[in-house]
């Protein structure tokens, strides 16, 4: 099967820190990727390059093939990203904020309705679509601000902290949403609840300042380190890659 | 495509804030409802509702710098920018998506303007459409000042520098208030050297029927036009990719 990320050495640096620091990653289509590690390890760095946000200071990365260096348009055609922070249109209606993402994706109008009205069953949108985006709760403005990252349906999707202010119900019918994706889209997930990463993912990333420091499933890393659970697990293999 | 579902959205932020509508099109009328009041308590000629309209609405466009900068500075600091510079969408989306909803409201202005002075007893005629028409570039060189300081500045730096400083300088250095002549010396030389003036005269001249002084005054507005668009579009860009950096 075709590799949906490689990266080689990718690596950011500013202002000589190091946020990311060689990283090696090899992500197979339709694989759900979990990266975790406590705040500042690098996660949201690592997106920002793989989106084609933020330029890598030295190595390279590809998105199905693609080079984020050379062919960042083309790699914007096929990924989507949920950003940590709620990224909506404030003055925008929940449809109008769908919609908008179907015209920046260049779909025609036939187009847009069918995603609009697809997606909009899909997040349970019915109840809220001519609401300004501005006026919703913290959750449905999450809600859609993922929803919008969906309905261009990309081939590659980085949902950074998706959860991220969710209540326990909201959090779980996102995960629905989110294990209906496994084996269609390529995703990358980043997160601080061990239990989302345990759940959804299929292989699990530990960044640690930086560095990759283990990569793996919940059950080898639990393995591996002889824990109990993979919080314990989880913390070990942080502990080891601050020591290295 | 792209473009203009991006304008498309700029378009509705733009008109879904009342603040904008109040601004943009209230305080003008208030502005003309005002002076006429004046001018028919103690008339003097510089607000005789010829002289008077078209001085208001370039002192009206003012406010798109305003509404434009606000814009953009206040995308800058959120997410959603974030979302749009990892879509397919190109600078050129981006800049184009920013300016061009913004000229419409600003002709609409005009003629609200113009059609609000036609109550307050301007003669209807073709050379009101004329006069829209040769503001047009004025209304250019506010939509690139917006453009230049919401790519600079946060957005309460462009509230204070579109919103007060450039308001008040685009009304003191254009003549609607005082004529520009009666201050003189170095006041008139700046003024003279700004497009502000050169807008409401070429506007003025159009209104009053005299077609050979608007090329003049036109000529200034349209070279600050195309020098001010030059130099927003270029430092948006820079500002685009510093942020990709």
């Amino acid at each position: 099967m075709a590799k949906a990320i490689q990266t080689i050495n990718l690596t950011k640096k500013y202002n000589g820190f190091c946020a990311v620091d060689s990283l090696n990653i090899s992500i197979e289509e339709g694989e759900l990727f979990a990266l975790l590690g406590i705040n500042g390890a690098g996660k949201t760095t690592t997106i920002k390059m793989l989106s084609c946000l933020e330029k890598p200071t030295e190595g390279e990365a590809w998105i199905l093939g693609n080079s984020i260096l050379t062919k960042s348009q083309k790699v914007k055609e096929l990924i989507s990203v949920s950003p940590q922070e709620t990224a909506i249109a404030p003055n925008l209606s929940v449809k109008e904020n769908l919609e908008l993402m179907c015209g920046i994706y260049g779909m025609d109008k036939e187009q847009v309705q069918k995603k609009t009205k697809k997606i909009i069953k899909e997040f349970e949108l019915d109840e809220i679509i001519d609401k300004k985006a501005r006026l919703l709760s913290g959750g449905w403005q999450r809600r859609l601000s993922i929803a919008m990252a969906l309905i261009t349906e990309p081939l590659v999707l980085f949902l950074d902290e998706p959860t991220l202010g969710l209540d326990v119900i909201a959090r779980r019918e996102l995960w629905k949403s989110i294990v209906k994706l496994k084996g269609k889209v390529t995703v990358i997930l980043t997160t601080h609840y061990l239990e989302e990463a345990e759940k959804l993912s299929d292989e699990i990333g530990i960044m640690s300042k930086g560095k990759l420091v283990a990569v793996g499933t919940a059950k080898q890393f639990i393995t591996e380190t002889g824990a109990e659970n993979f919080e314990e697990a989880f913390v070990a293999l942080y502990e080891r890659g601050k020591v290295k | 495509m792209r473009m203009i579902a991006f304008a498309s959205r700029n378009f509705k932020e733009i008109i879904r804030d009342k603040l904008n509508i109040f601004f943009g099109i209230g305080f003008p009328v208030v502005l003309l409802l005002l002076l006429s009041l004046i001018q028919s308590n103690i008339p003097i000629p510089l607000f005789e509702i010829s002289n008077l309209a078209p001085g208001i609405s370039i002192f009206g466009l003012s406010f798109f710098s305003l509404f434009a900068g606000m814009l953009i500075a206040k995308d800058r600091t959120t997410s959603f920018i974030y979302r749009l510079f990892t879509s397919p969408m190109t600078e050129s989306d981006f800049i184009m998506g920013y300016a061009l909803p913004v000229l419409p409201i600003a002709i609409f202005q005009m003629l609200f303007c113009y059609i609000f002075s036609i109550l307050l007893g301007l003669e209807i005629s073709f050379n009101i459409l004329l006069a829209i028409l040769v503001s047009i570039p004025c209304a250019i060189i506010f939509i690139a000042l917006g453009l230049l300081c919401g790519s600079l500045f946060s957005d309460k730096t462009v509230g204070g520098v579109c919103g007060a400083l450039l308001t008040n300088l685009s009304a003191w250095l254009s003549g609607t208030w005082f004529d520009l002549d009666l201050v003189g010396g170095g006041f008139k030389f700046v003024a003279d050297l700004l497009p502000f003036s050169h807008g409401v005269n070429a506007a003025k001249s159009a209104i009053s029927g005299n077609y050979s002084e608007i090329f003049n005054n036109l000529l200034w507005t349209i070279g600050y036009t195309v020098v001010l668009m030059i130099i927003s579009i270029i430092v948006f860009k820079q500002k685009m990719n510093s942020n990709r950096k």
